[in-house]
């Protein structure tokens, strides 16, 4: 256990405190504050009701919902396992590929089916493009959250690469339905693993210059560092996962601590938050791991690229998928931290239900506990580097 | 021009009246150009081409946002103070306005040749804090208040150094007067009051590195007091939505914004009077004249605009207390030092 976190509460104004030059007291009252569901740093329809003393928040409460449809009732109701995919695109519409992955692994581990190697390549290629993706999309808007404009546009210039290479792949740009169970829904297209290998060469240097105007930056750390600081208990008593447990110097992955995939074919590591620029677990921590974690996303890709095998693309599954009578949980690390599905089968064509543990969610519901004591603008800086998807949150 | 503007028209209410509108027909146009250049080098900055139809490469793009702006409607929130809503954004365009009475533009033109010309701009560009709070406070809006609160105290910290900087040019040039204090500098770059002024050598050697400090600090504070990134927290958007503005629409929104840029031209203006020479020439006789006294006078202006747009698109933005702290903990204490050693160097 850490030491209990001391919070300062002196820059609250106690009742009585301000006296006028006739020696009357004051009233000093609390104001509760509405953010969102329209507000630009809430980063989608997330509501929070904000007590504010001053600038100094003293408490915060998650107002969740206004993105719900119901995916996991839709998904009892499907004809097949299939057919659920599309909807779990579009839980986290940053990160589609994770999803579809965790959804697929699920649904194959229950079958006890077995997929071809270039599957199980295509499959990593894939969900480290997205990783990176979704990364470059919580780094640009955190720079927004901050007041730097220029990298976010930087940023998504080059996640318009990946996606080009998404569309060349599957013609879809942000919802794919490309991870299949039993494999992926048609083959990597010709001069694709050339252009990946372009991409990496490209993207390598960009990080560079993120770094160079965001990362280093002495206002940037000024904002983040010391600011909503996890600790490492509070974080594994919270569930927190992804960046958000790792920036707290938890050394933990699903890739590497419950494989799937091929991933432990590859070299890579595992980057935790260190407190660099200020205590281990503050702002700037998870905004590193994130930026860390796409050149590691990088390593894969280029030995991914260099050993992809030639093969089927498809497992030989039956046309009607039926699992036996049973149930599973299978996790997997999507870009936000770990991503669950619970799959109950009943013999029949359809899931007789689907739980899916969102990591966005559960991640977001440490938000109060980490920003009380802080400044208005902290909170901003708080949400944006707990990187939230609402379509997941709400589901 | 006060002369010739009374020997054409006569002496009435009308040389007046012309005479103040004079700096309008900068304003108007110099506000076209410069949201333009804003949206283009920023665009140039982050790998776009910003709007490229609308004339050559979108030049007159923001005229079409004017004509926008001015057919839109002009809302008022039902809870809203009427009267304080209204008169907020021209309460803001009148301080801004009012400082471009003494701007010496040209050895020709000044709008009021006042001998306390530093000192009434300092003061009646004060004002526009009043309309910012105004603004705050009548959009019955809790962050329309916070923005404006911020506002407030980020301008009236802020105007400490910009004091104590200007302070440190009129200790040199021993003037209040802007056109004296330009005039002060003629004869070349190495006259300017960034270099010293045209003092001895040891002198102006000694007094290089205060009037350098000076002259950063009134930049750096200058955006700070017209609300710019890294300081723009008044209207900070992924905190308070719009700010003080927030619930502005159409033509009093445009004025707000028209007063702005005005005040980022204000600012410029006076760094470039109080430390550039104003409207001299770089190279004392040669190009010089009340007409090429006003291109050299607008080309600082508008090199120190680039500079504010430039720094809007690179840097992230402060928080209230790192912004407190820059004010009373780091500018004014430097700003202290500087008028202490530059006095003790004048005294010399």
């Amino acid at each position: 256990m850490s030491e209990p976190r001391v919070l300062p509460t002196d820059y609250v104004t106690k009742p009585g405190e301000f006296k006028t030059s006739t020696g009357k007291t004051l009233r000093t009252d609390e104001m509760i504050i509405n953010m969102g569901p329209q507000h630009p740093s809430t980063h989608g329809v997330l509501r929070l009701e904000v007590v504010l003393d001053g600038e100094i928040v003293v408490d915060v409460i998650p107002h969740i919902g206004y993105l719900h449809r119901c995916f996991e009732k839709h998904a009892e109701h499907m004809a097949n396992y299939q057919q659920v995919i599309p909807y779990v695109d579009r839980m986290d519409y940053l990160a589609s590929m994770n999803n579809d992955w965790g959804y697929a692994l699920a649904v194959e581990r229950l079958m006890k089916i077995e997929v071809p190697p270039r599957v199980e390549y295509i499959r990593v290629i894939m969900a480290e493009l997205n990783r990176i993706a979704s990364h470059l999309i919580a780094i640009g808007t955190y720079g927004i959250d901050m007041g730097a404009f220029t990298p976010f546009l930087w940023c998504f210039r080059d996640r318009e690469r990946i996606l080009d290479l998404f569309e060349m792949t599957c013609g879809a740009r942000l919802l794919y339905n490309y991870i299949w169970v039993g494999g992926v829904s048609h083959d990597l297209p010709l001069g694709f693993i050339d252009k990946a290998k372009d991409f990496c060469s490209y993207f390598r240097p960009k990080i560079k210059e993120l770094n160079d105007v965001l990362s280093y930056n002495e206002i940037f750390i000024k904002r983040t560092a010391h600011v909503g600081v996890l600790p490492k208990d509070v974080a594994i008593n919270y569930a927190c996962s992804g960046p958000m447990l790792r920036g707290s110097g938890v050394d933990w992955d699903l890739r590497r601590d419950d494989p799937y995939g091929v991933y432990d074919k590859f070299e890579w590591g595992v980057e935790i938050g260190k407190g660099e620029k200020g205590t281990v677990g503050d702002c700037w921590d998870r905004y590193m791991v994130r930026v860390r974690e796409m050149e590691q996303s990088l390593k894969i890709i280029e030995q991914a690229l260099a050993g992809i095998p030639e093969g089927n693309v498809q497992s030989a599954i039956p046309k009607r998928i039926r699992p036996e009578q049973g149930e599973i949980y299978v996790r997997t690390e999507s870009p936000r931290g770990e991503l669950g599905f619970f799959i109950m089968s009943d013999g029949t064509a359809s899931p007789y239900r689907v739980k899916a543990r969102s990591p966005a969610f559960v991640n977001l519901s440490v938000l109060p506990e980490i920003s009380r004591g802080g400044m208005l603008a902290d909170l901003v800086a708080i949400v944006g580097s707990v990187d939230i998807v609402l379509g997941e949150v709400d589901r | 021009m006060e002369e010739l503007l009374t020997s054409l028209i006569g002496e009435n209410i009308l040389a007046y009246v012309v005479l103040a509108a004079l700096p309008l027909l900068f304003i108007l146009p110099y506000a076209l150009v410069t949201v333009w250049l804003e949206m283009k080098v920023s665009a140039h900055m982050q790998d776009r081409v910003a709007y490229m139809y609308t004339g050559w490469h979108g030049i007159a793009q923001p005229i079409a946002d004017i004509l926008k702006l001015l057919q839109k409607e002009n809302t008022v929130p039902t809870a809203a103070d009427r009267t304080l809503y209204w008169l907020a954004p021209f309460l803001v365009f009148i301080g801004m306005y009012a400082g471009f009475a003494a701007i010496p533009f040209s050895v020709a033109y000044i709008g009021s040749n006042i001998d306390l010309g530093v000192f009434y701009i300092i003061a009646v560009s004060s004002l526009t804090v009043i309309g910012i709070l105004m603004a705050g406070w009548a959009s019955n809006n809790k962050w329309s208040l916070f923005g404006a609160m911020r506002s407030v105290a980020q301008i009236v910290s802020y105007e400490i150094p910009i004091a104590l900087a200007v302070l440190i040019a009129v200790m040199i040039t021993q003037s209040l007067n802007l056109q004296e204090i330009a005039k002060f500098q003629e004869g070349g770059i190495q006259n300017w009051v960034l270099f010293g002024g045209p003092l001895p050598l040891t002198q102006k050697l000694l007094l290089l590195p205060f009037t350098f400090t000076a002259f950063l600090i009134l930049f750096i504070a200058g955006i700070a007091e017209v609300n710019r990134t890294p300081f723009d927290l008044p209207e900070a958007e992924s905190e308070l939505v719009q700010g003080y503005n927030t619930e502005y629409s159409g033509m009093k929104f445009a004025i707000f914004y028209l007063a702005e840029y005005a005040n980022m031209f204000l600012v410029s203006a006076i760094t470039a009077t109080l430390f550039l020479g104003g409207w001299n020439s770089p190279f004392g006789d040669f190009l010089s004249g009340p007409v090429w006294g006003l291109v050299w006078f607008i080309s600082k202006g508008m090199f120190f605009i680039f500079l504010q747009i430039w720094i809007r698109w690179t840097l992230p933005r402060l928080r209230v207390d790192q912004l407190m702290y820059t004010s009373w903990k780091v500018l004014t204490p430097f700003l202290f030092v500087c008028i202490f050693a530059v006095g003790l160097i004048l005294i010399l």
